[in-house]
């Protein structure tokens, strides 16, 4: 009974503190503005750059075989579209300085004798030199290179050699991708653009909430009042949980329309586990300001948290493709398991059962996030 | 007297800050249903003590308790019975008056918010403007809106810092009047202010400087606890006289007030004789008077002052 009772007057207190956020928010033009601004311009310059269509891409050839079977296979290259065959190469090393000078992003390497190996079994490699810093350009086209391989031997290799024809392939496509080590594909991107717009709002957000109050004078009042410090954090975070529901609606409106990026999942798991994840970055960005002093250092620290986020949690580079400390280190941030769970859910049509440990980790994180925050939160003005 | 008529009760309160004792073992009690007035000069510790009181700064050292709740562990029962008002305006500048009457009346659990805040706007004479964001407002109506705020859970003790600031002579009576109705109702009162008119609607005053309690009990007590003579001087020259007799050894306090002077001394043979010697043949009028509690109070901070 008293129990129940204190819940409720509880429950009045945080809904007090939520109708008082929410006022100043419809007040906050700016804030408004950027509700909606953010994510569709960033979703905007980002979608339409990564969306360049990557063809038609420089590159040398380095053929140490005359063959038939290596002539098929280099115009097989030049039917995909992928290559523009600028320039040949006459040595590795030239080769090299072709890449190293940005003249061509690829050297295809067709080594001495590969048509007779292929035929005596030997599977010989087809070396591919990629300019990977650029992982989306030459994701799509590493595959085209096997692609046009096949088709070539697919051709040449008839009559009694057609034994060799069929898979495994008599021949080894050696990729070699050149300063990141894998490749990211396009629909990669915009998944992981929505983790990525949703962690810099919804840190931005509540980053200054507290610290605000403190500076305005508001807070010495507000402290004056029966309202406990979990009452107010939980009050300031939940419009924006709201806030952060709204733009996902938007960024997903967006990808799918202009983007064309399927969602073949369910919306009723993305949808749940994207509140989850915009809980777990307002409590972060509540947390900062309850140890900021000033809303620079609040902001500064929302960069700081932002950054690895970006970097490590497998938006940028490859998750498996980092130094094992860096794993380590992006399993503690929010936005990794969020990208595996948007990716999962929009690419591969996950459900709650296989997303279940990054669920929990976000879940774990959120609420670490909020201990903390209350931990921090000073309830005197000493 | 019992526990129960006491409204606050603090005993060798000591608050430092880096390294400065900004309040020195402060003692004082105030009785249920009281208005206490408490005085001293700036930055003499005033709004660091009622900080104090109401569990915002947690004290160095000494005890203290409001209606009955100790100030350093029962902090969440004073916030819920005591209501505190700001020296610097704290509600909500980007809310309307209405919308930041309603949430304070949310806040405090209040049956009916709305409604409170309706009638809270209806007693400040605030209705017409209640759309309007409390930012807007004129100094004095901020004053205002934060008394009503104050008010609105019906505390039994109310902390208010300087809530006259800035107020017109209108709006200030009319605010004591409040205040004194609601004494009446058994409310207690503790409010700091630099006006010597509302100290003497206080029922008690205290006075501190330098963060030390220099004086505290009712005007009365207070005035003829000083032992101080004073004279009323009247006449030509007043400056010059005065510029002398601030010299002189024997008088602690020389104040002009309007067209008289104001001599006062602690040894009344010692001012008598300072009579004769200045009065007798000049063109001046001294007449014995009664101490003000400015002078007083001046008294107090030159004697203090005089001592460091
Ligand atoms: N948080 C703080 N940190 C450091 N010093 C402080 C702090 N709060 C108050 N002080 C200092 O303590 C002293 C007393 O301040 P306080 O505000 O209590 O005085 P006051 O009597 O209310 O003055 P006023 O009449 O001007 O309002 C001042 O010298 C002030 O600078
Ligand atoms: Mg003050």
């Amino acid at each position: 009974m008293i129990l129940a009772r204190q819940a409720r007057a509880s429950l009045a207190r945080i809904h007090a503190m939520f109708v008082k956020e929410l006022i100043q928010l419809r007040r906050d033009r700016v804030t408004l503005a950027m509700i909606v601004g953010i994510p569709l311009i960033q979703l905007l310059l980002f979608g339409f750059a990564i969306n360049a269509d990557p063809k038609h891409l420089a590159t040398a050839l380095l053929v140490q075989d005359d063959g038939p079977l290596a002539r098929s296979f280099v115009a097989a290259l030049r039917a995909t579209d992928y290559f523009d065959i600028i320039t040949a190469a006459a040595d590795e090393k030239d080769a090299e300085g072709l890449i190293l000078s940005n003249r061509v992003q690829f050297v295809i390497e067709i080594p001495p004798d590969f048509g007779r190996r292929v035929i005596r079994g030997e599977k010989p490699p087809l070396l591919i030199v990629a300019d990977a810093t650029d992982p989306t350009a030459t994701g799509g086209a590493v595959s085209a290179v096997t692609a046009a391989a096949s088709s070539a031997l697919d051709r040449e290799l008839t009559g009694p050699l057609a034994r060799l024809a069929p898979a495994p392939a008599p021949f080894e496509v050696r990729v070699h991708r050149r300063y990141n080590p894998a490749g990211e594909t396009r629909r990669n991107i915009v998944p992981g653009l929505i983790g990525t717009i949703l962690t810099m709002t919804m840190l931005i957000y509540t980053a200054l909430s507290v610290t605000r109050e403190i500076e305005r004078g508001t807070m010495e009042a507000l402290l004056a009042m029966p309202v406990r410090p979990t009452e107010i954090m939980l009050g300031k975070i939940a419009p924006y949980v709201a806030v952060g529901g709204v733009q996902m609606g938007i960024i997903l409106l967006v990808a799918t329309t202009l983007f064309g990026v399927p969602i073949v999942g369910s919306l009723l798991v993305l949808g749940p586990l994207t509140l989850l994840f915009i809980t777990a970055n307002l409590s972060v960005g509540y947390t900062f300001s309850t140890i900021a002093i000033n809303q620079l250092q609040a902001i500064q620290m929302t960069f700081f948290f932002f950054l690895p986020n970006m970097l490590l949690s497998g938006f940028f580079f490859p998750f498996r493709g980092m130094p094992l400390w860096a794993q380590y280190f992006g399993e503690a941030l929010p936005l990794t398991h969020y990208l595996r769970i948007v990716r999962s859910v929009m690419l591969k049509g996950s459900s709650f059962g296989e997303l279940a440990a990054d669920s929990l980790a976000l879940g774990v994180f959120t609420i670490v996030a909020m201990a903390v925050a209350v931990m921090r939160f000073r309830q005197t003005l000493d | 007297m019992s526990g129960a008529d006491i409204a606050i009760e603090a005993e060798g309160l000591t608050k430092s800050f880096g390294g400065r004792k900004v309040v020195d073992n402060l003692t004082m009690r105030v009785e249920r249903g009281r208005i206490h007035g408490f005085l001293g000069p700036n930055g003499s510790g005033k709004s660091t003590t009622i900080r104090m009181l109401c569990g915002l700064l947690t004290p160095d050292s000494g005890r203290g308790a409001c209606l009955g709740y100790d100030i350093r562990t029962q902090q969440s029962e004073i916030k819920r019975k005591v209501g505190y008002m700001t020296q610097r305006f704290s509600l909500y500048a980007d809310l309307s008056i209405r919308e930041n009457l309603e949430f304070v009346a949310r806040i405090y659990g209040l049956a009916r918010p709305v409604e409170a805040a309706r009638e809270a706007l209806l007693r400040l004479g605030l209705e017409k403007r209640a759309e309007q964001l409390a930012g807007e407002l004129s100094g004095g109506w901020k004053q205002r809106l934060a008394l009503a705020a104050c008010i609105l859970p019906q505390p039994d003790l109310l902390l208010l810092d300087e809530p006259t600031a800035g107020v017109d002579p209108k709006a200030r009576r009319d605010f004591w009047d409040e205040i004194h109705s609601l004494a009446a109702n058994g409310l207690t009162v503790l409010v700091s202010t630099h006006y010597m008119d509302e100290a003497e609607r206080c029922h008690e005053i205290a006075y501190i400087a330098d963060g030390r309690l220099l004086a505290q009990g009712t005007i009365a007590e207070i005035v003829s606890r000083s032992g101080l003579a004073t004279y009323v001087v009247t006449g030509p020259d007043l400056e010059a006289l005065a510029a002398r007799l601030k010299a002189t050894k024997g008088v602690d306090m020389v104040a002009p007030f309007g067209m008289a002077l104001h001599v006062a001394g602690r040894d009344a043979a010692r001012l008598s004789e300072i009579e004769r010697e200045f009065g007798e043949g000049a063109p001046q009028q001294w007449t014995r008077g009664e101490p003000s509690l400015e002078d007083v109070f001046i008294d107090l901070m030159t004697h203090l002052e005089a001592r460091r």
